[in-house]
């Protein structure tokens, strides 16, 4: 079942020259982990502040298309009807938070749900730990580190438990561990609960092997999409910018000259290695 | 010449970010400064020209002490990128906020027109030249950052998470332009989450851990150190990661460069090849 559907969505920020979604049409299915990728200013940003109806709520603009979103339609409903459905981590961590201190920020959107207080002080802490900053709880989230601030808004997104979890290049700030913590958290969370995910990213060394749709954005318009593992052998991909993982790009330079390590493509340095060791094994 | 002696800072009387820092940085020095988030990172380097003063101890910026000096002075020397581009930008297009210290530091018309035009052009920015910088996307609002202080060419760079937001191709330019720095002989000083881009850019590399360094060597050794890196909250290189599950080939462990690693990786092949026959 589609839990995303746009289509021939065209649209441009207020007082732009030209549109930054130009004519993008995509459908996500329920359960699916989505990774977003492609040169930045490609309007990845934008997409995402549709899923929610930021844009055009908020940004308004001009707007053409369809964008139905966990079966609601998005250009007719108000934002803070889709909190529940549709969960957003920006791209900036500080613009997401508010509140006077780091526990409250995270409880804010429990609150609006009308949540009992029992239930949400368990929901807040099991995202504070996931996160790995219960014990910053009580600090400001504006005196804390980058990483650290940007952990509390991931937590804020978690503690709610969504349908769709949008992650706007969420873990530039972290450490390279906390990242990948991260990651294993939602991909747990896509796995066990069947929790949608968008991640936008930059990184695919990190998160290709999580996802099983990719989407590959240029000037406002999809250029790529489908299977990670078939779209990263393709020659085209790279020229539009798309850094391909290092184990990828080792696999191909040895391919080419000559030592064809295996038939798969592989996608993470662990797959690599595995195959290296079974083809140079005397 | 940056010279940190013995350095304490404390946010709040229960928030001491740094506990004693010691640490000189020579003119012409490449340095990435690693470690866990809340590790003190920004607070180190918010340091080396003024934007904080030593709790205790002292920091000298070409041999003047940060706390008898003003920010003004110091910035002359010391270019200073912050890690979010909000708290940086504030002019009203773009081409004004890469003017800006241009202006104050009274550059001519001419040299302030070439150097803006520059940069704009080197950051894919050209198209945004009179927009705010505050309608731009995440990765480009961190490039009109890194512009606003590269164009003025200041003698020593600091930093903040330089590739944050950037795709491969912004991320390359990036590296070719630091590593030229550094050729020049100028001070670069970076700190970054980003191991693979450090392993690319092969630089000094300092860990930092708990508000104190607990490492600083060259790049090849400290980025395959797995113990040292844990401590750090680091994951290795993928290159690194390769060849450390190779171990069993009795290949070299410690490579972190991908073209190395494609000579290695074919002359075994090559070696394997020849004993079959
Ligand atoms: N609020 C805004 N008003 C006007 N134009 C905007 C606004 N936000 C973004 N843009 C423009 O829209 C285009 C797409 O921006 P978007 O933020 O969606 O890109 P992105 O793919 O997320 O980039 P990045 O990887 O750098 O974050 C860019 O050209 C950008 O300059
Ligand atoms: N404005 C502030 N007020 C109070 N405490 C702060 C402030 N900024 C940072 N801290 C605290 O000081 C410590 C060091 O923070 P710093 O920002 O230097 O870390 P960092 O190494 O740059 O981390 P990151 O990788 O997350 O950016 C952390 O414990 C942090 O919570
Ligand atoms: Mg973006
Ligand atoms: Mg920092």
């Amino acid at each position: 079942m589609a839990i995303i559907n746009i289509s021939n969505l065209v649209y441009t920020y207020p007082g732009a020259s030209k549109p930054s979604i130009d004519g993008l049409s995509l459908t996500v299915e329920k359960g699916e982990f989505v990774l977003i990728t492609g040169p930045s200013g490609c309007g990845k940003t934008s997409l995402c502040r549709t899923f929610n109806g930021l844009i055009p709520h908020f940004y308004h603009g001009e707007l053409s298309g369809q964008i139905i979103v966990a079966e609601q339609d998005i250009i007719s409903k108000q934002t803070f009807d889709m909190a529940k459905h549709v969960g957003l981590v920006f791209q900036n961590p500080e613009n997401q938070l508010f509140a006077l201190s780091v526990e409250k920020d995270v409880a804010f959107g429990l609150e609006n749900l009308g949540m009992n207080r029992e239930e949400m002080r368990k929901r807040v802490d099991w995202a504070l730990n996931l996160a790995d900053i219960y014990n910053l709880r009580e600090r400001s989230p504006h005196e804390v580190s980058g990483g650290q601030q940007q952990r509390v808004a991931i937590a804020a997104v978690l503690a709610m438990q969504p349908e769709i979890i949008v992650l706007d290049e969420p873990t530039s700030f972290l450490d390279p561990l906390s990242a990948e913590r991260i990651f294993e958290v939602i991909y747990k969370l896509n796995q066990e609960q069947g929790i949608t995910v968008i991640l936008v990213e930059h990184r695919l060394d990190l998160t290709a092997k999580y996802a099983n749709h990719l989407v590959v954005m240029d000037k406002g318009k999809i250029c790529f999409e489908g299977n990670p593992r078939n779209l990263l052998c393709n020659e085209e991909i790279s020229h539009i910018g798309v850094g391909i993982p290092k184990a990828t790009l080792l696999y191909k330079k040895l391919k080419t000259a000559g030592f064809n390590v295996n038939q798969q493509t592989p996608l993470s340095s662990d797959e690599l290695a595995d195959q290296l060791l079974k083809a140079l094994k005397t | 010449m940056i010279t940190i002696d013995n350095v304490h800072y404390s946010y709040a009387s229960n928030i001491e970010a740094l506990k004693g820092v010691s640490l000189t940085i020579n003119d012409g020095d490449f340095i990435a400064i690693m470690g866990q988030n809340g590790a003190g990172k920004t607070t180190f380097i918010k340091h080396f020209n003024g934007l904080l003063k030593p709790t205790s101890g002292t920091v000298h910026v070409n041999g003047i002490e940060t706390t008898k000096t003003s920010v003004a002075t110091l910035a002359k020397n010391v270019g200073f990128v912050f890690q979010n581009p909000d708290n940086q930008l504030f002019s009203e297009t773009v081409e004004d906020e890469i003017a800006f210290a241009l202006k104050n530091f009274k550059y001519d018309k001419k040299t302030i027109e070439e150097q803006v035009t520059w940069a704009l052009d080197f950051f894919s920015l050209t198209q945004y030249r009179k927009t705010s910088p505050f309608l731009l996307s995440g990765g480009e609002r961190k490039r009109v950052a890194l512009a606003s202080v590269l164009a003025w060419n200041p003698d020593a760079l600091v930093l903040d998470e330089p590739t944050i937001g950037q795709d491969h191709e912004q991320k390359e330019k990036l590296r070719q332009f630091i590593i030229q720095l550094h050729a020049k002989k100028k001070t670069v000083i970076m700190v970054t989450h980003d191991v693979e881009f450090v392993a690319e850019c092969n630089p000094r590399v300092i860990l930092m851990r708990d508000g104190k360094i607990i490492a600083d060597g060259i790049a090849k050794n400290i980025l395959t150190n797995p113990t040292l890196l844990e401590e750090s909250s680091i994951v290795l290189p993928q290159i690194a990661q390769i060849f450390t599950k190779l171990y069993p080939l009795g290949l070299p462990t410690d490579i972190i460069d991908i073209t190395e690693a494609e000579t290695i990786l074919l002359a075994a092949n090559a070696k394997k090849q020849e004993q079959l026959t």
